[in-house]
């Protein structure tokens, strides 16, 4: 007992001198888990790149933990697997705090179903539409209801929690809405949904287009429609041309404006992190769409400018990337 | 009563013996298969990153084959440390006080049963009132000391309830042989009631800590990084004070966390080391338990 005495004693020693000061040159980033593996990435070189000094620390509370705790000015950066929220803009603007929105890579939001299934191999935004809006809830749950063509079975849906940016942009791209029925199987890993579709044949369900690449001998992903258009599988490159619509989706980083003037290091990571050299390749790495090389270009000019603000207002969606860019923000 | 009546109710007794002593094995055996397959499964999945040395002393990184646990292993083993050195002190303590001390009224009754509850909440309201109190009111920031200090908070209540069961245990006699022999309260309690309890009380800790090992929630929701390449300032220095305790400070991540990153990655290669981390996680429960057991041992000999 007396050693733990002693132990207790020299704890409460200790936080009485407290020394707060760090020397060590940090950048603090939290937010998404979908934007994780690329921030992670690029963290991991630009720390090699920087000889150790210079550290980088990721955290993942989610898109929007992430930026409870960015306009609180605890994070240097935040990432985002959708665009800032208006109310979140107004936090941030509360505390006095501008930020600089940059573009990531691209995911490609995939519609899988299970390799068995003959039937749902193209499908139309309208019908994900029947099938996901709130008014399906306990009414819509056999494929034939959704469309007349389809065979006569149970129609079980799989998706993300509804904490995620991935539900989130679903959601608005599908359902135009807020919210989507509340009676299908969630998950925040990715890999049970995985696990689900591929052992259901009436199964259908979403998530990033990641988890189908690493998976594409157990699902198989259906081709969207939009507004008429021509069926269109998910892909690096259809993500990457546009044509993936509405279901590609920009993710990102947002950047304390008074953070990059302040800390050159952390102008320094941003800028590691917008350099098409590096981005693109460690982007695809870890199974992303990166973006057209001149998109990181522009991404790169508007932060040296340090154009504060967002270029979203409101839900948007099946905006290309390139037309994203071009935009003046608000 | 006649013989063959009185045999016939020996009869009926031993196989009432049998039944519930089978019962008994059979739920035992349900527990032991679980953890083993667990344990098992595990292995099998993470037996090879188990067996590389980078595994160990890699920070995590985006290629599965290089990614390793040094962050991690490093942040749990200072936030135990933390933890135990919290938790314990101030649980004995209460348990002692509530034992010996505490007068028979009502209000020793409501914090009774306050302590009971406690075990019960969810960690994850322990991990909101941490970002409340810890994190936001006194400023100890997203740190070692803030995780430590909130894993102490969950298991006090355990660590509690054992203490006092095991003070409770001690027979009566032991006190008033004490007493008899002009010892105060004080003396009885530190020489006599606390080392005779001190089996109980170890295990109550090392079951608190196990469970405290295990958690990821409540640190999560104070800020626990998931990609962390740099290790805390070293607690030992070569100028005097020789000691510090900056590491306190240090942003950090823990085990579970990085477990459960690995375990939602797409690549098949992340979820080995997922495994492998979940080998580690129960090996450091192990070494926890048997250094309980190696200490109880010796406390038993030197109180001989």
């Amino acid at each position: 007992m007396t050693r733990m005495h002693t132990c207790a004693a020299l704890l409460l020693a200790a936080t009485a001198s407290i020394n707060l000061a760090h020397a060590r040159d940090i950048v603090k980033i939290d937010g998404s888990s979908t934007v994780f593996p690329v921030t992670e990435a690029v963290a991991e070189e630009f720390q090699n790149a920087e000889k150790g000094k210079t550290m980088v620390t990721v955290g993942v509370s989610g898109t929007g933990g992430g930026f409870k705790k960015f306009c609180r000015g605890e994070t240097d950066i935040s990432n985002a697997s959708r665009p800032i929220k208006d109310e979140e803009k107004a936090e941030c603007a509360a505390n006095g705090i501008q930020f600089i929105e940059l573009p990531a890579a691209l995911d490609a939001l995939t519609i899988v179903i299970n390799p068995k299934n003959d039937w749902a191999t193209e499908l139309a935004v309208e019908d994900l539409k029947k099938m996901w809006e709130p008014a399906a809830q306990g009414k819509i749950t056999n494929w034939k209801q959704v469309n007349a063509k389809f065979p006569d079975r149970p129609l079980n849906l799989f998706g993300p929690g509804t904490d995620s940016g991935t539900y989130d942009y679903f959601v608005e791209a599908v359902v135009e809405g807020k919210s989507s029925r509340g009676d299908y199987t969630a998950s925040e890993d990715d890999n049970i949904l995985v696990q689900g579709v591929a052992k259901d044949i009436n199964a259908l369900g979403f998530f990033g287009l990641a988890y189908y690449e690493e998976n594409k001998d157990k699902l198989k992903a259906a081709k969207i429609s939009w507004k008429g258009g021509p069926a269109v599988a998910p892909s690096v490159e259809n993500a990457k041309n546009a044509s993936y619509q509405p279901l590609s989706r920009p993710i990102f980083i947002y950047v304390n404006k008074k953070m990059a003037d302040e800390k050159a290091y952390v102008a320094r990571f941003v800028e590691f992190y917008m350099d098409k050299t590096h981005a693109a390749p460690l982007v695809k790495e870890v199974g992303y769409v990166p973006l057209p090389e001149s998109a990181y270009d522009a991404a790169l000019a508007k932060f040296k400018a340090r154009t504060v603000g967002t270029v979203f207002h409101g839900a948007e969606v099946g905006v290309g990337i390139e037309e994203l860019m071009k935009r003046q923000p608000k | 009563m006649s013989a063959p009546s009185l045999h016939s109710i020996v009869a009926a007794n031993k196989r009432t013996d049998i039944i519930v002593a089978s019962i008994g094995v059979l739920v035992m055996a349900i527990a032991m298969i679980l953890l083993a397959g667990v344990m098992i499964d595990l292995l099998a999945s993470g037996w090879p990153r188990l067996l590389h040395g980078e595994f160990y002393t890699n920070f995590p990184s985006r290629h599965p084959e290089r990614a390793g646990i040094l962050s991690s292993i490093v942040g749990t083993s200072l936030v135990m440390l933390v933890t135990a050195s919290i938790a314990i002190p101030l649980a004995v303590a209460a348990g002692l006080y509530l034992e010996e001390y505490a007068p028979r009224n009502w209000f020793t009754d409501l914090i009774e049963i306050n302590v009971s509850n406690l075990a019960g909440v969810p960690s994850i309201i322990y991990g909101l009132l941490a970002l409340g109190l810890f994190v936001h009111a006194f400023g100890l920031g997203e740190t070692i000391l803030t995780a430590g200090l909130v894993l102490a908070l969950l298991i006090l209540p355990v660590i509690i309830v054992a203490t006092r069961e095991a003070i409770r245990s001690i027979p009566l006699e032991l006190r008033e042989a004490a007493y008899g022999l002009g010892a105060d309260k004080w003396q009885t309690v530190r020489l006599y009631v606390l080392p005779a309890a001190r089996p109980g009380i170890l295990t109550g800790a090392i079951v608190g800590l196990a469970r405290a090992i295990g958690e990821a929630a409540p640190v999560i929701t104070i800020g626990a990084l998931t990609f962390i390449a740099f290790l805390p300032p070293s607690p030992l220095q070569s100028t005097p004070p020789f000691i510090n305790f900056e590491w306190l400070w240090s942003p950090f991540t823990l085990m579970p966390i990085q477990m459960f990153n690995w375990v939602s990655r797409p690549q098949e290669a992340f979820h080995v080391n997922a495994a492998a981390t979940g080998v580690v996680l129960m090996v450091m429960t192990l070494i926890m338990n048997g250094l309980a057991i190696y200490i109880r041992y010796h406390l038993r000999k030197l109180q001989r």
